[in-house]
């Protein structure tokens, strides 16, 4: 089981988290200006690197809050020391 | 000749007879044995039999390891389990052991359950010590005694490993003496912890390691250990392996260091007469050791020399075996083929293995973790280094955690030491008969799979470690091919015509040993499994005879049976109540969620796919949310009760997700709008009366209030006093008919029902459960989400465009855009009535159309039945359905091939089969 660190309570086991998927895709900002493939690549399509890989938890049974992790898909190693906010 | 008990020696307690019987065999041996070696003390060769082959299979190890001993023990308080090691079971008073032949069979068990009772055990410590051998004992002693706080496991009964089995000596002293002594100044250490019985079985990401201790003399069986540790040391130890030769699975064949240890430790004498094969010099005082103990030894046979033992003869017990083809009489076999390092909870924890060419196995390389190896499972076999390294290990490991200076501390000098030496090994030895014999060198006994096996597996091409092992199955067993992995890996590189380190081992799996489901499930079992979520009127439901149905984690009304009174009747009356009098129904399971902020309104416009900002405060609108992918996920009533406050209602098993869902969306992509979001689905009980009289049993109830038509209209709510208890009451429905939801404080719910029941008794007011609930929003058309959707269903696809916005952006909007979810043969909600009235097509029902040749195959397939039921208005069946362009095909006849070879014709029609112009919502 994962120890995650989240940015407000401390490092927790990881039953209290949920996954998020990716971190940082952004919400396309005028969907409808979009093609039906740019849209569906933003809704289904997701990095899956043999690596480090920015995602988002939520502290789903502590502070329900969200925040985003780099962890290595490798080793599980979460690689910054500080998860942001 | 079979083993027999020395008249002395051992670390048993002559002065404790044990009582058991083998197979109904009364046997007696004593307190320090285990159930092997009270086995062999009386004489028993034949434990098990190959699973396939049925061979007489005896005890191999000591440990574990051991592939054949498996039995089903059944102790003196009727526990019974099956599929023990008897190596690993400690000999009790009264145990009744039963051999497992050939492939066993699971007893049907009857109503009896597993009463065993395990606890679960959060730890943390700096640094935990996996092995009270000498490595581990001197890698805890230098952890603890720097004061960081160290865990050290042992599977055994006591500290000490391998030196409870030979006769080895510390500074001139017995070991055991120093094992002794360091096993009291480790319990005296404040901050140090020895657990015995307590076997790692899994060492998981980040540190997370499982023990799972058996606790004979306490009240649990048996604790499941969840220790995170800053540092870990594996002084695992090492499995010595088999030589495989054609007929090397007699009784009477065994590893070399367990015929020892039974010797050392439990004063069995294992045979008379002995052969040793070995590829090394971890036997090098054996024929001593055993020539005091009496045993004739007949030959030493090592590889070194270039001879081999390449036959055996006997039946259940060894008799002969052939070396350099001559034949040598002897009842017992020392074999010593190399030795496996531990590294089992090394490589779970992702740690990387190397092949050592010169130890002839594979040694740990790097560990991915904060995990130190020491000892044999490190590939150092002489005490003086194991003891050397465990203390410089440990008083690193220490350092780590933050403790001591990392110096390791002073250990005895062992006198000599067992080093093992470079290994000579023989994979399999040829036999003089060629290849047929292969189909009796026995590579893995526990799956009674040879190197014939593996000859087949890579003739038929396969070049993998992994796909050799599925495919002869070598190493599944339960013993996980702890004698016999690194064999198979070797014999399938030579059958390859690769070095032996070539392939690699398959992946090590936890658990390191097979225990019970009930060790791992704890407490967890049972009513304390889950959750059980019950509302305030539970008690009214349970004392007036209702059938519960589980919601997720509640239970849930389901029917309320008169005596005597089939479910169908029953629902049939409960439907026909509401439709003709009134019913009454406990909704206080839907979600309810409270919504606070200025731009709750705006939010709402976000996550529904129909607008909210609008609604008036005191009116109610239905709602449908969507996923960005345009399914449609959630659906439900939202009121407003302020500007800036709404009471939002979801379905019953989606509360926790929905009120995830809006978290998400208003923390990562719209923080700037000031909403909270609040679960108050336990705060309020809702009691929903429904039917044509529910006005006449609210206007009883809450005189004050206007309940009028015109006064309280549809879609609105109101905040009244009804039975002199505050209260929301919403007139909302979903049944169509005239109903009433009223909401009270959960600590009022069982009053206001008993309140509504009382003053509908006149009206002869009828509770009513899930099931009729269902008929009654089916016939409306009413989806039911998780029933009619399984998030592949668009709004549109349901027959609810005039609930989709065409002007504002909501989540999943752009995907309603998608050519593929705009296609006209999309599956589309419909109804189906069919021809005969009585008949009911099952529920999950595949529906193909009318003419297809059900002989064809594929059957072409264009849709599927998502509810059905019996409507008491209608007086017929009737059915939900997602169908294929289904809103084209009203007025269509569609069949319903059942799995009992019959088919059911309908007709497809809108999906509101009742009341389609609304006529009845005002009573
Ligand atoms: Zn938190």
């Amino acid at each position: 089981m994962l120890l995650i660190t989240c940015p407000h309570c401390g490092p927790r086991d990881e039953v209290e988290f949920r996954y998020g998927g990716q971190a940082g895709v952004a919400s396309p900002a005028d969907p409808e200006a979009l093609d039906d493939a740019t849209w569906a690549r933003y809704v289904f399509f997701r990095d899956n690197p043999k690596g480090p890989f920015a995602e988002r938890w939520v502290h789903a049974a502590g502070c329900r809050r969200w925040f985003d992790a780099v962890r290595d898909t490798v080793t599980n190693q979460f690689l910054d020391p500080e998860p942001r906010r | 000749m079979s083993g027999t008990r020395a008249p002395s020696d051992g670390r048993i307690d002559r002065n404790r007879p044990l009582s058991f019987t083998f197979d109904g065999r009364a046997m007696t041996g004593f307190a320090g044995d285990t159930l092997a070696s009270a086995l062999m003390a009386n004489g028993v060769d034949v434990i098990g039999r190959g699973i396939y082959t049925g061979r007489p299979r005896g005890i191999v190890a000591a440990g574990v390891e051991e592939p054949n001993a498996i039995v089903q023990v059944e102790r003196a308080d009727g526990v019974s389990e099956p599929s023990l090691r008897a190596t690993t079971v400690e000999l009790e008073e009264g145990l009744r052991v039963q051999s497992l032949a050939g492939r066993g069979r699971l007893e049907s068990p009857g109503d009896a359950v597993d009463a065993g009772r395990f606890d679960a055990r959060y730890a943390h410590c700096d640094v935990l010590v996996v092995g009270g051998g000498p490595a581990g004992l001197a890698a805890a002693l230098a952890a603890g005694r720097s004061g960081a706080r160290t865990i050290l496991v042992d599977a055994d009964t006591e500290l000490g490993g391998t030196l409870l089995g030979t006769r080895d000596e510390l500074d001139r002293e017995p070991a055991l003496d120093w094992v002794r002594a360091a096993a009291g100044e480790l319990a005296a250490l404040p901050e140090t912890t020895i657990l015995l019985r307590a076997t790692a079985i899994a060492y998981h990401d980040h540190q997370d390691i499982l023990v799972a201790e058996r606790r004979p003399d306490a009240r649990t069986e048996g604790r499941l250990w969840h220790i995170r540790a800053g540092q870990v040391v594996l002084a695992t130890g090492a499995h010595e392996r088999l030589i495989v030769f054609a007929d090397n699975d007699r009784p009477g064949i065994m590893l070399a260091s367990a015929a020892l240890t039974y010797l050392h430790r439990y004063g069995v004498v294992p045979g008379q007469r002995a052969v040793i094969y070995t590829t090394n010099d971890s036997t090098r005082t054996a024929a001593a050791e055993l020539t005091e103990a009496g045993i004739e030894i007949v030959d030493v046979v090592d590889s070194r020399d270039g001879r081999a033992v390449s036959g055996s003869e006997g039946g259940d017990r060894l008799e002969a075996v052939v070396v350099d083809g001559e034949r040598r009489g002897c009842d017992l076999l020392l074999v010593s083929g190399g030795w496996n390092p531990v590294v089992h909870l090394f490589s779970q924890s992702r740690g990387s293995l190397r092949w050592d060419d010169g130890l002839a196995t594979y040694l740990p390389e790097r560990a991915v973790q904060a995990t130190h190896v020491a000892g044999s499972a490190n590939g150092v076999f002489d005490l003086d280094g194991c003891l050397r390294e465990g203390a410089a290990v440990g008083a690193r490991a220490a350092a780590e955690a933050g403790f001591g200076d990392g110096r390791p501390p002073v250990m005895p000098a062992a006198d000599g030491g067992t080093a093992i030496g470079r290994v000579a090994p023989i994979w399999f030895v040829p036999a003089p008969e060629g290849e047929t014999a292969e189909a009796r060198m026995f590579v893995d006994l526990e799956r009674d799979a040879t190197v014939a096996d593996i000859r087949r597996a890579t003739g038929a091409g396969l070049a993998s470690i992994e796909h050799i092992k599925r495919y002869t199955t070598i190493g599944t067993a339960g013993d996980q091919g702890k004698t016999s992995g690194v064999v198979a890996s070797a014999v399938a590189a030579a059958l390859l015509g690769q070095e032996p380190g070539a392939l690699g081992v398959p992946t090590f799996r936890a658990p390191y040993v097979p225990i019970s489901f009930a060790f791992i499930a704890g407490r967890d079992r049972g009513a304390l499994s889950d959750p059980i979520r019950t509302t305030s009127i539970q008690p009214w439901h349970v004392a007036h005879g209702a059938v519960f149905e589980d919601v997720g984690q509640w239970k849930r009304p389901r029917f309320f049976p008169r005596a005597g009174e089939s479910m169908d009747a029953a629902v049939l009356r409960e439907c026909a109540a509401a439709r003709t009098s009134v019913g009454v129904m406990d909704a206080s399971t839907l979600g309810k969620i409270d919504l606070q902020g200025p731009d709750a309104g705006d939010f709402l416009d976000r996550v529904y796919t129909n607008g909210f900002a609008k609604l008036k405060v005191g009116s109610c609108r239905y709602g449908v949310m969507c996923r960005v992918d345009g399914m449609v996920f959630d659906d439900g009533v939202t009121s407003r009760l302020a500007d800036d406050r709404f009471h939002m209602t979801t379905t019953t098993g989606n509360a926790a997700p929905v009120l995830d869902h809006l978290e998400e969306w208003l923390q990562t992509e719209w923080p700037e709008l000031r909403v909270r979001a609040t679960s108050v689905t336990e705060q309020w009980a809702t009691v929903a009366v429904v039917g044509p009289r529910s006005r006449d049993v609210l206007a009883v109830l809450a005189p004050e209030l206007d309940v009028s038509a015109d006064g309280f209209p549809f879609m609105t709510w109101r905040e009244s006093v009804v039975a002199g208890l505050p209260a929301r009451v919403f007139r909302i429905s979903f049944s169509g008919e005239l109903a009433y939801e009223i909401n009270v404080s959960t600590w009022h719910g069982l009053a206001m029902w008993e309140e509504v029941m009382a003053a509908g008794e006149r009206f002869g007011i009828t509770p009513y459960g899930t099931e009729a609930m269902h008929v009654l929003r089916a016939e409306k058309g009413y989806p039911i989400i998780g029933q009619e959707t399984d998030g592949t269903v668009t709004p549109q696809d349901l027959g609810m465009e005039w609930v989709v916005s065409k002007t504002k952006p909501f989540i999943g909007s752009r995907s309603h855009r998608r050519a593929e979810n705009r296609r006209p043969d999309r599956k589309q909600l419909v109804a189906l009535l069919p021809l005969n009235p009585d008949a009911l097509i099952p529920e999950g029902n595949q529906l193909v159309a009318a003419g297809t040749d059900l002989g064809s195959r594929p059957v072409p397939m264009i849709g599927h039945v998502t509810s059905s039921y019996r409507s008491a208005f209608l007086g017929r069946t009737f059915a939900l359905a997602l169908v294929r362009g289904g809103r084209e095909r009203h007025g269509e006849a569609i069949v319903a091939p059942l799995a009992d070879g019959t088919t059911i014709e309908a007709w497809i029609t809108d999906p509101v089969v009742v009341d389609p112009d609304n006529a009845r919502r005002d009573g």
